[in-house]
């Protein structure tokens, strides 16, 4: 179908790629920092209470549910619910008839995957502020997300995370 | 005086349609007023293509920002002042924020950033701060002046008062974009008592709340918002309008990387097409140097961008059919390959439009769509989020409505001098027969 719904066919693939990612947190952050490793993911993230957030990858996902591409599960979590994301037989068909070229992306979506949320909000929002000198990131972060409490030690482990996610989106480029 | 504290001698007002008059006594107002990038404004519509369904509606982005400057003024002087929780210090920085928070939005900048990959927030950020007469006059205020506003701007700034002023479910942006738009379409949505919600409005350490005796004049405010939304922004000949404006951006671009030989060079389209958008080329763009190219391109050999521009500059717009993905996507894939064998590329004449808007939602801990949520000030002193004491918002908050359709030139399908089969084929796909 050409180009049509090929941005629907992007998130697909990514969520393919982790073959599950709990939190809608979680698959807010992942894209976005896919997105800076330069993949060509098509939504504009603002920034959040939570760091880097795109009402256009909410809604992209609410569509593909109700496409019924993709599995939605709703946990209760203690005080808060909590959303569970994969891949549908409706939506690995969908992606056969529509394949997207993002050489392992499935590397890097996988590495995040094994990150926790509270982490990849603190990258995410690194990144967001990546045009600022470092000893400014960190006043931002210790600023805008006192309520996390980060340290200067995950600060430098989440650039260091940043670094390493480079190398394999370079990789991932040749 | 110092320059931040400057009065001009006799103060200068703009007659408004929507706030009658718009006042200016700060002599930093009035000077970033006058910046040319400020000035660019003028020539830059508020609601993009929305002129060609609703004739009325040819405002810019200039009025726009001056209403936002005096619905923020109008806080700061008349009910702000003098509350505790208020800092004097921050009125300026309030002021210069709303004048400004819209600077950086380019001709039909929802089709620009989408097929470029531009992004007015950044372009806001860069004039600023870049080198610009709007960043001289900032920085005469204090070194990093500029750096505050644009903070606030981006919503990065730790002033969530000041913020949540410019940017939040109920904030001056909004308060003036839905009396104008309401105004200048000419529907009758949009319209809300702004005075009264003013008039409850009290400032606490990190956000505005309203007092519970305003709690009507909120939910109407909410009402107008929701109805203008789908009557004006979202109106299917608006969309239809945008979705031609984008396929002629995305068609010259091609015929740019092919090296077609444009009669009419685009040269202010070069460093889009290329990738490499200088803030001087972007200061530079406005709707009249765009419908220029729009204007010669309907002359072009390429037959595709000619169409298209006729299209957009004569009203000969897409039809619509209603859409559902999730039921259709096997349709649309058909619907693709009949356009081609009857010569008509999907790629500028099948279109599927989404348009989604979300009235009002509330905080839910641990979900990342939160948005700082409208509080009113009980009569006991206790904050309560809106939706827990007005039924009417609660109906409608967290509840997103989305809308797709599908669009195509039905004047081409009618033409049945070539592939009549198969045209009528798409056309009983269409529903059209």
């Amino acid at each position: 179908m050409k180009s049509l719904l090929k941005d629907h066919a992007k998130i697909i693939h990514a969520i393919a790629a982790s073959e599950e990612i709990i939190g809608r947190k979680k698959l807010q952050k992942m894209v976005y920092i896919a997105k800076k490793m330069t993949f060509p993911f098509q939504e504009r993230f603002q920034f959040h209470f939570y760091g880097p957030y795109s009402e256009e990858l909410t809604l992209r996902v609410e569509e593909l549910c109700n496409m019924g591409f993709l599995d939605e599960w709703k946990e209760k979590k203690g005080g808060y619910y909590q959303y569970r994301y994969t891949l549908t037989d409706n939506g690995k068909e969908f992606l056969s008839l529509n394949p997207v070229s993002m050489p392992n992306i499935q590397e890097i979506m996988s590495d995040m995957n094994n990150q926790n949320a509270r982490f990849l909000e603190l990258v995410s929002t690194i990144l967001y502020f990546d045009n600022l000198p470092k000893e400014e990131v960190i006043e931002k972060v210790f600023t805008l997300k006192s309520k996390q409490r980060y340290t200067e030690e995950e600060i430098d482990q989440a650039y260091q995370y940043i670094a390493n996610l480079k190398e394999k989106a370079v990789k991932t480029d040749c | 005086m110092t320059y931040p504290m400057e009065k001009l001698r006799e103060e200068k007002v703009f007659k408004d349609p929507v706030h009658r008059y718009v006042h200016v006594r700060d002599r930093v107002i009035w000077d970033l007023i006058g910046t040319k990038e400020f000035q660019r404004l003028r020539r830059i519509k508020q609601l993009g293509t929305t002129y060609l369904t609703f004739h009325g509606a040819e405002h810019s982005r200039f009025n726009h920002s001056l209403g936002v400057y005096e619905i923020v003024r109008r806080i700061a002087d008349d009910v702000f002042k003098g509350s505790p929780e208020w800092n004097e210090e921050d009125r300026l920085l309030s002021l210069c924020a709303a004048l400004l928070h819209d600077l950086g939005h380019g001709p039909f900048s929802h089709s620009f950033e989408k097929v470029f990959d531009l992004d007015h927030e950044y372009f806001t950020r860069a004039i600023i701060l870049g080198e610009t007469e709007v960043n001289k006059v900032l920085s005469k205020v204090s070194k990093d002046f500029p750096k505050k506003v644009a903070e606030v701007i981006a919503k990065t700034s730790k002033n969530k008062l000041v913020v949540s002023l410019i940017s939040s479910q109920i904030d001056a942006d909004r308060m003036d974009y839905l009396q104008r738009d309401a105004y200048f379409t000419g529907v009758s949505y949009g319209h809300f008592d702004m005075e009264r919600i003013l008039r409850v409005m009290q400032p606490t350490e990190d956000q505005v709340v309203f007092k519970q005796s305003g709690m009507h004049a909120v939910e109407d405010y909410i009402m107008s918002r929701y109805q203008m939304y789908w009557q004006v922004y979202f109106h299917p000949v608006t969309r239809s309008a945008e979705v031609i404006l984008t396929k002629i951006l995305h068609r010259a671009k091609q015929l740019h990387e092919t090296s077609y030989s444009f009669k009419s060079q685009p040269v202010h389209f070069y460093s889009m097409f290329n990738g490499e958008m200088k803030l001087q080329d972007y200061i530079k763009l406005d709707e009249a140097v765009i419908l220029y190219y729009f204007q010669m391109w309907q002359e072009e050999e390429d037959s595709i961008l000619r169409d298209l521009c006729c299209r957009f500059m004569n009203r000969n717009l897409y039809k619509y059919s209603e859409f559902d993905p999730a039921k259709e996507y096997k349709k649309l894939a058909e619907l693709s390959i009949l356009f081609e064998r009857a010569g008509i590329d999907p790629d500028y004449y099948l279109v599927v439009d989404s348009s989604s808007d979300l009235p009002y939602d509330f905080y839910r801990p641990g979900e990342e769509e939160e948005r700082l949520p409208i509080q009113l000030l009980m009569k006991k002193g206790d904050i309560r989020e809106l939706s827990r004491e007005s039924e009417i918002v609660d109906a409608i908050s967290g509840k997103r409505r989305t809308d797709h359709k599908l669009y195509y030139p039905a004047d081409f399908l009618y033409d049945d001098s070539s592939e009549p089969a198969i045209k009528k084929e798409i056309r009983r796909l269409l529903d059209l027969e």
